[in-house]
């Protein structure tokens, strides 16, 4: 195997970012951090910069006031970089397709600048802890 | 031969390799003490080997706004320099000095080396062209400002207490006294004014590390890293090795300034290792259960409680040394 991507596996650093969340996955995601589930276990760390970041874990439908920052975001994170849907608004909009702000779900907004994007879903609303530390591992296995 | 010889006392043992290793094994411990205060199990022994490993393989970035030559030079030097300062604290330990007439340098070496890896920081940062790092410079500048004099008036305590214990009078060689083989003999901190420089230089060092209370600069929560942000890839894993061996270099100064250093010999190495984990334990034990200082909390800290406690420090140090009490 191709020692970067072993390395990848091994410390995966995210960055958490809010594209019009209601807040709810985001206090789940900060729960993946608590000592009953502790996911440094396995290396993941919450970096304060997209700079430092392996993985863009993105919360909420994107509004039309944070495409423009998600892409900005997705930028200047240094690739490889996955991109973590977390919930059902990023992953298919939810209960808020027909919104006047909303702008598609991230997977769109992301594809639409870089096409071989590596982007992986975590439904649920909110979805458990559980769910989103299986949906980092089996991301990593497919890497 | 001779050549061979100091090239691998420079890059393999004690020099960069093994500093290194010892480095990212600090920053575990750092890791799993802190995991261990929160009841959480942490992550495994090889963590910090992974980050720089997965850091050196990604993709560098550098901002457009960026001086590049500054930007990439920055942690270039910080990370030789303070390479070097763990290289001279190994020899200091580990070769007696009159075995091979080098010059292993002095505290006032020490010093200058101390400083240069915040100097690294400050310019790296402000090269980096971003306004946040713009923040955490100006922070890091008034940090290093706020604790440096504490420090220097710690380390005159030391050499204070190295002249009582060694007896030298007034009409010997006086620069022997700031050798750091000959400090590495005595251990102030058995005294009452060696105890308080050894506290304040704690929090000195705490400092230096950028360990909460005193991670101004970086402070995730608010400018989101800092004097960091900008860097990414193969950059970013420099700091975090020069940070690492920072680990190794501080607390190791401190235990050859006032606890004895380490010597060679088994007996001698397992105390060291013993000393040295104390003084890693206290840092991260402060580190955790202290909330961020302001900066300009952390300036009047340092200022105005810190340098007169340091005076007093020097005041009974002199008086002991006057009297001949090893205990003042």
């Amino acid at each position: 195997m191709n020692w970067k991507i072993w390395s990848l596996k091994k410390s995966p650093w995210v960055f958490h970012v809010n594209t019009g969340a209601c807040n709810n996955c985001d206090i789940e995601v900060v729960n993946c951090l608590t000592p009953k589930f502790d996911v440094e276990r396995f290396g993941v760390t919450l970096v304060g910069s997209p700079r430092h970041a392996d993985a863009l874990l993105v919360t909420g439908v994107v509004t039309a006031q944070a495409a423009p920052r998600l892409i900005q975001a997705y930028q200047q994170a240094t690739k490889p970089c996955v991109v973590f849907s977390i919930g059902a608004c990023a992953c298919g909009t939810g209960i808020f397709h027909t919104g006047y702000h909303v702008v598609g779900p991230v997977d769109k907004i992301i594809k639409e600048i870089d096409p071989n994007a590596i982007i992986a879903y975590v439904p649920g609303c909110p979805p458990k802890p559980e769910a989103m530390i299986s949906g980092i591992v089996k991301t990593l296995n497919a890497l | 031969m001779e050549v061979i010889r100091h090239l691998f006392l420079l890059f393999v043992f004690p020099g960069f390799l093994f500093t290194v290793v010892i480095g990212l094994y600090a920053c575990w411990i750092v890791r799993k003490v802190t995991a261990l205060i929160h009841h959480r199990i942490g992550p495994p022994v090889l963590q910090p080997l992974y980050d720089v490993l997965k850091l050196l393989g990604k993709e560098t970035l550098i901002p457009e706004a960026a001086n590049k030559a500054v930007f990439i030079w920055a942690p270039v030097i910080g990370f030789a320099s303070v390479l070097l300062l763990a290289v001279l604290l190994w020899a200091v330990d580990f070769i007696p000095a009159s075995e091979n007439g080098m010059f292993l340098g002095d505290v006032i070496v020490a010093i200058y080396l101390m400083v240069i890896p915040s100097l690294a920081l400050i310019l790296g940062s402000s090269a980096s062209g971003s306004p946040h790092a713009a923040i955490g410079t100006a922070r890091e500048m008034k940090l290093v400002m706020s604790y440096e004099l504490v420090l220097v008036m710690a380390f005159i305590v030391v050499l204070i207490k190295t002249a009582t214990f060694h007896g030298i009078s007034d009409s010997q060689n006086e620069a022997q006294l700031l050798s750091l083989s000959l400090i590495a003999q005595y251990s102030p901190i058995m005294s009452i004014s060696g105890l308080l420089a050894f506290l304040a230089a704690l929090l000195c060092v705490q400092a230096k590390l950028g360990f909460t209370p005193f991670d101004i600069p970086e402070a995730e929560t608010e400018i989101a890293g800092g004097v960091l942000i900008e860097y990414s890839g193969a950059l970013l894993a420099l700091w975090k090795m020069m940070q690492a061996v920072m680990l190794v270099a501080l607390p190791l100064f401190l235990v050859v300034l006032f606890m004895g250093g380490i010597g060679a010999g088994f007996v001698p190495i397992l105390k060291g290792i013993v000393k040295y984990v104390v003084v890693l334990v206290l840092l991260i034990l402060i580190k955790n259960t202290n909330p961020r200082m302001r900066i300009d909390q952390a300036v009047k800290f340092f200022w105005f409680y810190c340098s007169p406690v340091m005076a007093v420090a020097i005041v009974l140090a002199m008086l002991g040394n006057y009297y001949g009490k090893w205990w003042l």
